[in-house]
């Protein structure tokens, strides 16, 4: 039986170890101090979306493949799941940048990517409010979904290809805003479990709207 | 009937029809004039090259979406079906895309002649301009010829439309933006180079997605 929700112990696990562990562990000394924790939590929030929009191009293909309404439930669901994440992350991010760079908001490639990526996913859910028939709702979202998500995932790459000509530097201090590459090694034990930790969850969450949503809608069947 | 002689005999029904009626291109050409003289008297003294350059851009993209969203809301329902029975759904869309593209063309074409007229000249690097202006029109028409047919499977409206491309053209704007802000200031082609290519990409992709994606739209 366990063997069912395993993996939910484990993001619990993992996310109060990132918790309680995040603030101890030992940070580089740069410009920006003990801020620097926030990467577990803001940077957690970018994956976490990440992975559910990945998740809904997914399964967006596999409705336009096999057209089970199934499919479509978990391409919609993992988009809302996505942009919770999302808004969670540019509010994270912008408390972060007003204490960092003395603004909440700067001209930045990561910045801009995240935000238009969710102008695109709103648009996606308002062009679901606009059909009426289910099928139809399905299938027009589900090449939506795939186009917006292609060109979307091109924004990302080509951004800092563009920045980079801009003078002026994504912020005052420090060079990269987001994501290093290079971590510094002791932050890395918090990190990658961390980002396991906030992935897991938003799968959890994600599969507690599928239950919700199917529920529902057998309800609708009930009563129609 | 073969792709090719479909798609053609498409392309030319496009063009009929618009010279039918003129409705489209007639509209399209006063809101093109007419928001250019609004910017020109809008706009004092003289302006830099860089606001020149965004203005150009963000009108050419209103009236882009404005033009193309037309093309498939003139469709009704039961000729929608009869082309359905007849015609392969990558005819369809290729020849939308290049019916657009065409219009495209002729409006940036004038939007430039007219602009110039009004705001002045500022471009240095004509060839750089031009390239970005062809490569610009194609991917606006691809882009929006897509987001088109998605748009009028669904309310059909046009704030759906232009809610759903502007995020999508964002790209393909912010790379045409910078190329030409280029032609405007400098003489510099190396480093435009990169650029053209990442506008040649976005380009090729949306096309194949728009072929590949289309025949799903086309079944209802």
């Amino acid at each position: 039986m366990i063997k069912n929700y395993w993996w939910k112990i484990l993001a619990f696990i993992l996310l109060l170890y990132a918790v309680i562990y995040g603030f101890y562990v030992a940070v580089p000394e740069t410009m920006i101090r003990q801020t620097m924790r926030n990467l577990f939590y803001h940077v957690g929030m970018w994956f976490g979306m990440f992975t559910m929009l990945i998740v809904s191009f997914i399964y967006s293909l596999k409705y336009l493949k096999g057209f089970r309404m199934d499919y479509d439930r978990v391409a919609i669901e993992a988009v809302n799941v996505g942009l919770m994440f999302g808004f969670l992350g540019i509010f994270s991010g912008m408390i972060w940048a007003t204490f960092t760079w003395g603004t909440p908001w700067v001209k930045d490639p990561k910045l801009n990517g995240a935000a238009v990526g969710l102008v695109i996913y709103l648009a996606y859910v308002i062009l679901r409010s606009s059909v009426e028939d289910r099928h139809k709702r399905a299938k027009v979202s589900a090449v939506y979904n795939i186009f917006a998500f292609i060109l979307w995932i091109i924004f990302v790459l080509i951004l800092p290809r563009l920045a980079g000509d801009s003078l002026h530097p994504a912020t005052g201090d420090n060079p990269t805003p987001v994501m290093p590459m290079h971590l510094y090694p002791a932050m890395r034990t918090v990190f990658y479990p961390a980002m396991a930790g906030w992935i897991l969850l938003g799968t959890w969450i994600l599969t507690i709207r599928i239950r919700i949503s199917k529920l529902r809608s057998r309800l609708e069947e009930q009563n129609n | 009937m073969t792709i090719k002689r479909e798609f053609i005999q498409l392309f030319l029904k496009e063009v009929k029809l618009e010279l039918k009626q003129r409705y489209v291109l007639n509209g399209i050409l006063l809101y093109l004039v007419s928001t250019i003289f609004v910017t020109y008297l809008a706009f004092n003294g003289t302006i830099t090259p860089e606001t020149w350059n965004s203005l150009f851009w963000i009108i050419l993209l209103f009236v882009a979406v404005n033009g193309i969203s037309k093309s498939f809301i003139q469709e009704n329902p039961a000729r929608h079906l009869y082309y359905y029975t007849i015609a392969s759904p990558e005819a369809v869309v290729i020849s939308k895309i290049i019916y657009n593209l065409m219009l495209m063309g002729i409006l940036s074409v004038l939007a430039l002649a007219v602009f110039i007229l009004l705001m002045g000249n500022m471009i240095v690097n004509p060839v750089l301009f031009v390239s970005a202006l062809i490569l610009g029109s194609l991917g606006l028409s691809s882009i929006l010829t897509m987001i088109a047919a998605i748009a009028s499977r669904a309310s059909n409206n046009f704030s759906l439309m232009a809610i759903l491309s502007f995020p999508i053209i964002l790209p393909l704007l912010m790379t045409l933006m910078k190329v030409s802000a280029s032609a405007l200031t400098n003489n510099n082609w190396s480093g435009n180079v990169p650029l053209l290519i990442i506008l040649l990409v976005i380009n090729v992709a949306v096309i194949l997605l728009a072929v590949l994606l289309f025949p799903y739209l086309w079944r209802d």
